[in-house]
């Protein structure tokens, strides 16, 4: 098998706040493959917004990189000085943000930006730019006579496709994107998927998609990394983590989805309780409190993120027992009620 | 069968925009939120408004709890024209008609404790105080809230969203209304928190014998809230039906669309190309005849000459020239 294009290594990523280190994402580790989809889910403060965006090294003021390792293509990203990692961005590693209006600056035509990022970063001439411009345009489904409006002239889904070509000016290895299509409705949100899906394929790419919606994952991710709390808990194929679960956070998730598709409509069952506060996490695991599984052992002792089949990563203490587990989990009297 | 608590007939809620200076320009014109629509509820009835943004489906519930007055047509609340309520009787379907909001934490005063946040109706109700403490325990009773006593200090910020939208559906049902509209109350919300919001609203409603319109655009969400479901697009309503048969064989173009776009938690799932492209108009310059034609892959002449009206198909009405069983 090739080498991962990005492999994450024990990264740490700790905010300041007052006195406070907040550790947002913590020992996380996941492997990236060539011209692969990797989805990064989880739910609001599990540390999946942090970990993409110090991809890109382009992460908050009080936020530091405190620990661990991001190999991409042979260099490390986190020991990268300043100037090598700006001649990354763009060229290499490109990121799509959740709202594209916070990617366009809304005083400058679109043209323009798209123009200046190609002159800019790759060197182009500006004939040159203006051309590959109208290209991608093209490539992303937007008419290039509209190359010429502001950004507050195109809808959603055209800023979001916009941001798409921005990201893929340079025709970048890695592309990351940041719920890229959760502001967007569902008939454009599935334009979307399927765009950046066959550019995906047609240009090579390999993604890493943030989001929160396991359907999306489902749609378009060839890998999964699932994140709690800070941690990756578990990480494998889509099909694998979908159809057999071994973290018991994830059998919850898939327990709270509706599926449209679905025979019957059934009964969702929610995960009691809230995430931990990452400023005074407890020890253990930190899905303890609300599993329905956890054993004296999973409030005290860590349960370390291993390879429990090849390809497939879990970090719960009863991971041998999962197949029982997902029986039970299947039950809705199991997730006792939601406070 | 029993009358109809909800009726509206030829709805229309038009919005005027511009200014004195666009209007003289003759650029002032008109967005036409919603457009002719007509359906009516019976009691303890849940209906789902499904449609993308801007199709007009909260306009249409805030008309029904009256932020919002329409323009043309008519809209009854139990058989009295909502706008036309004064008084004493605005006073009572202010009481009788809730609204439970989108984002929790912009729905509450973030100064007012959840005791401030749920006095406020009953005083605004002229509920006599006697009775608030033990209306308040029971409200946080009822959305589950457990140990209702230890809410009561805390503040908005003190609250998961979770939580706090509990509370504005306690704040929702404290002066037991009949009817209540809900305009998507689990978007903010993390997935593994919905599923419990989502449940409480299905159990609330059915043991209240609530009448409910439950405002989405996830029509997965829907069909596991109500049992019937109108498709809008902007500003009409496209079909009608009980959920389940748009669910598995929708009947208008724009409903196939809805339905095949959504995404499941299935790898195997259908990749096709969707059948529509493109988003929706521009809502200040819809097409001709029907507002679908431009995107719809069926679409011919008397699509742009003719606006489709409802047609009984079945279980359902639908406003398309083509659609068949």
């Amino acid at each position: 098998m090739d080498a991962p294009l990005l492999s994450v290594k024990d990264v740490s990523i700790a905010y300041k706040v007052g006195a406070l280190d907040i550790v947002a994402v913590s020992n996380a580790r996941f492997d990236v493959p060539q011209g692969s989809i990797v989805g990064l889910v989880g739910e609001s403060g599990c540390g999946k917004t942090t970990m993409a965006r110090a991809l890109t090294r382009v992460i908050a003021d009080n936020a530091r990189i405190k620990a661990g390792q991001m190999q991409f293509a042979g260099q490390d990203i986190v020991s990268l000085s300043e100037k090598d990692m700006n001649s990354l961005r763009w060229r290499d590693i490109a990121f799509i943000p959740q709202s594209a209006m916070n990617s366009l600056d809304p005083v400058y035509r679109v043209e323009y930006q798209i123009v200046e990022v190609l002159r800019d970063r790759g060197g182009l001439s500006k004939s040159a730019a203006r051309k590959r411009a109208v290209e991608l345009f093209e490539m992303v489904g937007i008419d290039p006579g509209r190359l010429r409006d502001f950004p507050h002239q195109f809808s959603g889904g055209m800023r979001q496709r916009a941001a798409i070509a921005l990201a893929l000016a340079l025709e970048p290895k890695l592309v990351v994107a940041d719920e890229p299509v959760t502001a967007l409705d569902v008939i454009i949100q599935r334009q979307i998927l399927d765009q950046l899906r066959s550019l995906q394929r047609e240009l090579g790419l390999s993604v890493i998609m943030v989001t929160h919606d396991i359907s999306v994952v489902a749609y378009i991710c060839d890998r999964t990394v699932v994140m709690y709390a800070g941690k990756v808990v578990e990480d494998c194929d889509t099909a694998t983590l979908l159809n057999e679960p071994l973290h018991p956070y994830t059998m919850g998730l898939k327990n709270a989805f509706p599926d449209l598709h679905s025979a019957g409509t059934g009964i969702l069952t929610p995960i009691a309780g809230s995430p931990p506060d990452l400023a005074n996490p407890p020890p253990g695991c930190r899905f303890a409190a609300r599993c329905p599984f956890a054993t004296d052992q999973c409030r005290v002792e860590e349960p370390m993120l291993t390879e429990d089949a090849p390809g497939h990563f879990v970090a719960c203490h009863r991971a041998v027992e999962a197949a029982a587990l997902r029986e039970e989990a299947k039950q809705p009297g199991t997730w006792g009620t939601a406070a | 069968m029993s009358d109809p608590i909800i009726e509206l007939k030829d709805t229309k809620l038009h919005y005027k925009i511009g200014n004195a200076v666009s209007a003289m320009m003759g650029l002032s014109t008109t967005v036409k939120a919603v457009d002719g629509v007509s359906f009516s509820l019976r009691k303890g009835e849940s209906v789902g408004l499904l449609g993308e943004s801007g199709c007009g489906k909260t306009s249409m519930g805030r008309i029904l709890v009256r932020l919002e007055e329409i323009t043309g047509g008519s809209a009854r609340f139990e058989g009295d024209e909502i706008g036309d309520l004064k008084g004493s009787d605005l006073q009572r379907f202010r009481s009788r008609s809730q609204m439970i909001f989108q984002n929790p934490f912009d729905a509450v005063n973030p100064r007012y404790s959840i005791r401030k946040t749920l006095e406020e109706p009953l005083a605004n109700a002229k509920i006599s105080r006697s009775t608030w403490h033990q209306r308040i325990i029971d409200a946080l009773d009822l959305v589950g809230l457990g140990d209702p006593e230890q809410f009561l200090e805390r503040y908005p910020h003190q609250l998961s969203g979770g939580q706090l939208q509990r509370v504005v559906m306690a704040r929702a049902l404290i002066l037991e209304p009949d009817f209540v509209v809900a305009d998507e109350p689990v978007s903010m919300l993390d997935v593994s928190v919905r599923a419990g919001v989502l449940n409480v609203f299905r159990d609330v409603r059915d043991r209240l014998g609530l009448t409910a319109i439950y405002i989405s655009h996830d029509l997965a969400l829907v069909r596991y809230v109500c049992e019937r479901t109108i498709v809008m697009y902007l500003g009409k309503i496209m079909e009608d039906g009980p959920t389940e048969d748009i669910v598995h064989d929708p009947l208008h173009p724009y409903s196939q669309a809805l339905v095949a776009a959504v995404p499941t938690p299935h790898v195997d799932q259908s990749h096709d190309p969707l059948p529509i492209g493109g988003g929706a108009p521009d809502p200040r310059n819809p097409p001709s005849g029907c507002v679908f034609r431009d995107r719809c892959p069926r679409a011919q002449l008397r699509c742009a000459d003719e606006v489709p009206q409802p047609r009984r198909i079945g279980t359902r009405l639908v406003a398309c020239h083509f659609a068949s069983v």
